[in-house]
């Protein structure tokens, strides 16, 4: 390592045989100058502060609430002691459990739902060209930014209407109708950058279209069909207006279970539960993102 | 082998092949040759079934297939872009056309070790295809598509994305693999000299039509139209008129004027009954030039040296007559041996009659 003036910021390192910085380097940012600190030097350092606050902004209070599931206290202000006591609660409530169960149902359900929709959806909507394909595309692409309390309120109207009672098979439906979009979406852009004359290439070779489909093109988009699937899961456990509106008696899920309770007083068992949240929730991402980053080395 | 009926494809108004009748032998290295645009993949993708005629119809092997779906075809084909199924390894990919027609196991891997060394990729078995150069991907999709044993295998331009050595290396790989299998090829390119060095036959098209069919060797001296003659190799095309002599008798000369005013001699037979006009094809190479008079040609003229090109084993020059018309000429490049021509200098060419392509004005 040549020697080079300590700085406090990552600077150039010059090779201590070749050539010294010229007066172009010394006014870039962080050149090497020992004496004063230029303005560069000064909006680095801005940046770098605005960047860990809004970072603190944003993750500082989940961890606050990470710390707190394990503090003796049933106060969440003044920290006590160590203790796993509210994890021991979490696993022993009943209520919460049983929401816990509706909730794997319904997620479970409507994502394999979602993914057979969505994925044979975006394949029909690329291999044919349909009179109405551009309107059909916006139409289904719209309950993906539509209010949720708007969809919940006019699937309650519809299940009323067909005589459907509340309860698991509604909620199935309704998580299904919203979160299948995000398949397609993800199937498609998979699709758009797929060889055609793949699929001609199976066909040649003797397969029947559904062949074709299942041997070569399903394949070919499962990296997209995972991560549409994971992102329907994810949304579904998470979803609480629209499962309010089309719940029955017996399938409450875990988001209404939790917000009934955190209506009442806020309790370090919901601190253990959110903690559990997040780290499989950061855990599905990480999975999800090594997925795509397989996906688009693939193509 | 294949029969090409009549065979009419519209894409909205424009006429992609028009009205195509076409036959294929048996076991012949059948080219379409053609600038974009003229029908040879339409023509292909009729044949492998990806586009149905509008009007006319195709028969392989006697069979009318102009309705079958293409997985009912015994054809196979090797795509522009290769196509390798990019989740499945070359074994696997090969291996899939033997699969779908539920091939026992056993001979499947027999018939693909056979083809795998045919097409020299032994050791690459288990490689994903994205760990493969394009010269072997190539292969892999020669494989996959000869590998069933299809009644005729269609390339569509499989050579295009290859770099200029290893393409010239495949075209003579295809040829002598061609002629081992026996196998019907029709293949598809744009690249007159891919099309004469591997093809029994050419079919040169245009504007969706078959222009001319025949040997490369006739394609190539006896161009039918000036189209042909100019797609086809290089070509010197002037438009030409009569002077002198008698038309239509064999053995006879007669007169013609080119453009810019040189006069030549051409055979009589060679012309356009009763045409005033013509074109005449004269290709660069059938120049003889020389800083001395040629004996023993019917056309003997002086020009001047207007621009030399050297292209390595050649020299491209640029001639004018003292009369003014322009021609373009290709000698051997052999300056060390033979007098060496230069820009500027006075030289004499010569032209053998039989030389001379005369096609329609």
């Amino acid at each position: 390592m040549p020697t080079v003036h300590a700085a406090p910021s990552p600077q150039p390192v010059y090779p201590a045989a070749s050539s010294r910085p010229t007066a172009a380097d010394s006014v870039a940012p962080s050149g090497p100058r020992r004496a004063g600190r230029s303005g560069a030097w000064w909006v680095e350092r801005g940046l770098a502060a605005w960047t860990a606050g809004v970072l603190a902004f944003l993750y500082l209070p989940i961890l606050v609430l990470i710390a707190y599931s394990f503090n003796s206290s049933r106060l969440n202000v003044v920290w006590e002691g160590f203790t796993l006591r509210w994890y021991g609660e979490l696993f022993s409530h009943a209520p919460l459990i049983r929401a816990f169960k509706n909730s794997l149902i319904v997620a479970g359900a409507s994502t394999v739902l979602a993914v057979l929709l969505g994925t044979i959806g975006a394949w029909l909507l690329h291999r044919n060209r349909y009179r109405f394909a551009r309107a059909i595309q916006t139409l289904i692409c719209v309950p993906m930014v539509m209010p949720e309390i708007v969809i919940g309120i006019s699937l309650l109207v519809l299940f009323t209407l067909v005589h459907l009672e509340l309860g698991h098979l509604t909620m199935i439906l309704a998580h299904t109708t919203f979160c299948f979009p995000f398949v397609l979406v993800a199937v498609q852009a998979r699709l758009q950058g797929l060889d055609p004359a793949l699929e001609e290439a199976a066909l040649d070779l003797g397969a029947t279209p559904a062949r074709a489909f299942w041997l070569v093109i399903l394949p070919c988009l499962r990296p997209a069909v995972v991560a549409g699937g994971l992102m329907a899961f994810t949304l579904s456990m998470d979803e609480l207006i629209i499962s309010i509106f089309t719940a029955g008696p017996d399938s409450r899920t875990l988001p209404m279970q939790v917000f009934g309770m955190a209506r009442v007083g806020l309790n370090p068992m919901l601190n253990a539960l959110s903690a559990i949240f997040v780290v499989t929730t950061i855990a599905f991402v990480l999975f999800t993102e090594h997925l795509r980053r397989l996906a688009t080395r693939a193509a | 082998m294949i029969e090409f009926e009549s065979v009419t494809k519209r894409f909205g108004s424009f006429t992609a092949v028009d009205a195509v009748s076409l036959h294929v032998r048996q076991g012949e290295f059948l080219t379409l040759l053609g600038p974009s645009g003229c029908g040879k993949t339409t023509l292909l993708r009729m044949l492998s079934g990806f586009e149905t005629p509008d009007l006319g119809a195709i028969r392989i092997a006697g069979e009318d297939v102009t309705a079958l779906p293409p997985y009912r075809r015994n054809v196979n084909q090797v795509f522009q872009s290769y196509a390798l199924f990019p989740h499945l390894n070359v074994r696997d990919n090969i291996a899939f056309g033997l699969r779908m027609q539920k091939v026992p196991k056993v001979e499947a891997r027999r018939r693909v070790e056979e083809i795998v060394e045919m097409v020299a990729l032994g050791g690459f078995e288990a490689r994903m295809p994205h760990q493969l150069s394009g010269g072997q991907r190539q292969r892999v999709a020669l494989a996959r598509a000869l590998v069933p044993g299809p009644a005729v295998l269609l390339l569509d331009e499989p050579l295009s994305a290859l770099d200029a050595k290893l393409r010239r290396q495949m075209q003579v790989e295809l040829k002598r693999l061609q002629r081992r299998l026996g196998t019907t090829f029709v293949f598809v390119t744009h690249d007159q000299e891919e099309a004469l060095t591997m093809s029994d036959r050419i079919a040169v098209m245009r504007g969706g039509r078959v222009e001319q069919l025949g040997t490369p060797t006739e394609i190539y001296h006896r161009p039918v139209s000036g189209f042909v003659a100019e797609f086809v190799g290089e070509a010197n095309l002037l438009a030409a008129e009569r002077v002198g002599g008698e038309q239509g008798r064999d053995g006879a000369a007669l007169r013609v004027r080119l453009e810019g005013g040189l006069e030549l001699s051409v055979p009589a037979m060679a012309w356009p009954g009763g045409a005033a006009r013509a074109r005449v094809s004269v290709r660069p190479e059938k120049l003889c030039v020389s800083k001395r008079p040629i004996e023993g040609v019917e056309n003997l003229f002086q020009a001047v040296i207007a621009e030399e090109i050297f292209q390595g084993a050649f020299d491209h020059l640029v001639l004018r007559t003292e009369a003014g018309t322009v021609l373009s000429a290709v000698v051997p490049n052999e300056s060390a041996v033979m007098e060496a021509l230069h820009e500027g200098d006075r030289v004499w060419c010569g032209l053998h009659a039989d030389d001379l392509v005369i096609v329609a004005a």
